[in-house]
C-alpha cells in the first residue's frame, strides 16, 4: 500500500533522512523504534509530507505523493496522524474536532458536484444523444451531510466511551482523553492508514494504557498502521514489523520475535540493552 | 467663578438653541463611521497581509505577495495619518480622476492605515496559534486556506483581541485630523461652536469628555467580547 523507495530529507545543510526504504502492505502494523534524533519522527512526518522529502519516492496507492505537484489534501485524507501533543482544535468542542473535516471535505464534494452539473446541463442541451454528459449524483444536502457526520462522530465518541463529553472543549479534558479523541478525529475520515507520533509520550504514565489498549484494538480491526514509539512492549505485542531507525538509516527490520529476541546490528543490540 | 458660569451659558445656547446639537450629532457620526469602517477594512485587509506573511515561501508567488505586503505596511507605518489624508485626497484622486467626499476619503486612508498595523498585530497573533494547530488541519486532509479560516485564525482573534481594541481605540481618536480633508467629525462640530460664540473652553472640554466616554464604552465591549471568546479556554 506505501511504497517508500529511497526516502531523503535535508534541513538546510543536515541530511537527516539517508535513503529510507520500506514496503508497507494492507494491514500491516509498523513500530519504529530508534534513539532520539535518529530521524524516526522526520520519517514519519515525510510520509505524510508534513515535511517535504527532498529526495526519493512515497508511492502511497499508486501515487506518487512526494512529487510537489500532486495535489496532497486528497491523499492526506486517506491517511491519518496522531501527534505527540495531541493537536485537538482549541476552538472547537470534542465533537466538532471530529466532524470538522469530514463535513467540511463532504461539502466541498457537494459544491464541486453541483458545479460540474450545473456546466454539463448546460452543454448536454448542444450535445447530441450518446455524447451528453452524466450527471454526477448529488445526494445529501449539507444539512444532512451535518447530521450523518454527526451520528458517526457521537458513534466514535461512544466507542471510546466519551460520549458525555461531545459537546465540552478539548482544555478540559486530560491527556489520555485528548488523545483518543484525536485518535476518533483521524478515524472519523476513513482512513487507510493511521500514522502515530509518539502517540504516548506527552501523556501522565497512567494514561497511556487507555490509549494503548485502543491502538490494539484497532490493530485487531486490521487498520494499517505505522507508529513511531518508545513503548517496546508495545511493539512487541501488536507489530508485525519493527523498524530500527539510526542516523537516518534503516539499520535493522524484521518481526517482533526476531527483532527483540535475536537482533543483529550491534547499535541495535547497544539500544535495546538501555531500553529494556 | 460667575465668568466659567456665563460660559456654559454661552455654549449651551449655541448647542441648544442654534442647534449646535445636530452638527455635535453629525460629527459623532461622521467620527464613529469612519473608526468603524475604517477598523473593519482595516481588519480585511490586515489579516490578509498577515496570511500572505505566514505562508511558507517556497515558490514564487508567495515571494511577491510577501514582497508587496512588505513594502505596503512599511508605507503606512513610515508616514503620519495626515500625510496619507492629504496624499490620497489631493494625489492619488486627481490621478485617477474622481471625486470623493471627505468622508469617504477618510475612511479609505483609515482602513489602509490600520491595515498596515493590524497585519503586524494579526501576525503575531497567528505565530502565537500552536504550530501543531496547522499541522493537524493539514493532516486530516484540509488546505492551508481552510484551516486558516476554520482554525487558526479563530485562535488568533481571541490572542490579539485587546490589542485589536487598541487599535480601535487608536483609529476612534485620531479621527480628529480628518478635517484636513473636509470631512466634519466631532473636532469640526466644537470648533464651529467655538467659534461662533468666540468662547473655545467649554466646547473643548466637552469634546474632551466625549471622546473619553466613547472610549470607555468601546473598552467595556471589548472585554463582554473577550469573555465570550474565552469560553473554550474553560477548564470545567
Amino acid at each position: 500500500m506505501i511504497d517508500v523507495i529511497n526516502l531523503e530529507k535535508h534541513f538546510g545543510g543536515t541530511q537527516v533522512l539517508r535513503g529510507i526504504s520500506v514496503k508497507i502492505e494492507k494491514g500491516d502494523i509498523v513500530v519504529v523504534i530508534g534513539p532520539s534524533g535518529s530521524g524516526k519522527s522526520t520519517f514519519l512526518r515525510c510520509l505524510n509530507c508534513m515535511e517535504d522529502p527532498t529526495g526519493g519516492q512515497i508511492i502511497f496507492n499508486g501515487v506518487d505523493i512526494a512529487d510537489q505537484r500532486v495535489d496532497i489534501n486528497v491523499h492526506r485524507r486517506h491517511m491519518g496522524m496522531v501527534f505527540q501533543h495531541f493537536n485537538l482544535f482549541n476552538n472547537k468542542t470534542v465533537i466538532e474536532n471530529i466532524m470538522l473535516a469530514p463535513v467540511h471535505l463532504r461539502c466541498q464534494d457537494l459544491r464541486r458536484a453541483k458545479r460540474s452539473n450545473f456546466f454539463n446541463r448546460i452543454g448536454n442541451v448542444f450535445r447530441k444523444g450518446e455524447q451528453k454528459k452524466e450527471l454526477l449524483p448529488v445526494t445529501a444536502g449539507k444539512a444532512e451531510i451535518r447530521r450523518e457526520a454527526r451520528e458517526e462522530a457521537l458513534s466514535l465518541l461512544k466507542r471510546i466511551g466519551l460520549e458525555d463529553k461531545a459537546d465540552v472543549y478539548p482544555a478540559t479534558l486530560s491527556g489520555g482523553q485528548k488523545q483518543r479523541v484525536a485518535i476518533v478525529r483521524s478515524l472519523a475520515m476513513n482512513p487507510d492508514v493511521i500514522l502515530f507520533d509518539e502517540p504516548t509520550s506527552a501523556l501522565d504514565p497512567e494514561m497511556v494504557g487507555e490509549v494503548l489498549d485502543l491502538m490494539k484494538a484497532l490493530a485487531r480491526e486490521g487498520m494499517t498502521m505505522i507508529i513511531v514509539t518508545h513503548e517496546m512492549g508495545f511493539a512487541r505485542e501488536v507489530a508485525n514489523k519493527v523498524l530500527f531507525i539510526d542516523e537516518g538509516q534503516i539499520l535493522e527490520s524484521g518481526s517482533p520475535e526476531e527483532f527483540f529476541g535475536n537482533p543483529k546490528n550491534p547499535r541495535l543490540k547497544e539500544f535495546l540493552s538501555k531500553v529494556l | 467663578m460667575g465668568n466659567f458660569s456665563q460660559k456654559i451659558d454661552k455654549f449651551i445656547e449655541i448647542f441648544v438653541n442654534q442647534n449646535g446639537y445636530v452638527r455635535v450629532l453629525e460629527g459623532l457620526r461622521n467620527t464613529l463611521t469612519i473608526a468603524v469602517l475604517g477598523l473593519i477594512i482595516g481588519i480585511l485587509i490586515g489579516t490578509l497581509i498577515a496570511t500572505v506573511r505566514v505562508i511558507p515561501k517556497y515558490k514564487l508567488l508567495p515571494r511577491v505577495l510577501n514582497g508587496f505586503c512588505s513594502f505596503y505596511v512599511g508605507f503606512f507605518r513610515g508616514t503620519p495619518m495626515v500625510v496619507q489624508l492629504l496624499l490620497f485626497y489631493f494625489v492619488a484622486l486627481p490621478l485617477a480622476g474622481r471625486h470623493m467626499t471627505g468622508v469617504q476619503v477618510a475612511i479609505c486612508v483609515f482602513g489602509l492605515n490600520s491595515g498596515a498595523y493590524i497585519s503586524e498585530i494579526m501576525r503575531s497573533g497567528i505565530l502565537s496559534v500552536d504550530p501543531g494547530q496547522m499541522e493537524a488541519g493539514r493532516a486530516v486532509g484540509l488546505n492551508f486556506g481552510t484551516t486558516m479560516m476554520k482554525v487558526v485564525l479563530p485562535q488568533a482573534v481571541k490572542n490579539i483581541l485587546p490589542t485589536l481594541g487598541n487599535e480601535f481605540i487608536t483609529l476612534v481618536k485620531e479621527t480628529s485630523v480628518v478635517s484636513f480633508v473636509g470631512a466634519a467629525d466631532l473636532y469640526v462640530a466644537f470648533n464651529y461652536i467655538g467659534s461662533n460664540s468666540y468662547e473655545f473652553m467649554v466646547p473643548y472640554l466637552v469634546m474632551a469628555l466625549i471622546y473619553i466616554l466613547l472610549v470607555l464604552i468601546i473598552s467595556a465591549g471589548i472585554k463582554i467580547m473577550e469573555r465570550s471568546l474565552r469560553k473554550s479556554d474553560r477548564r470545567h
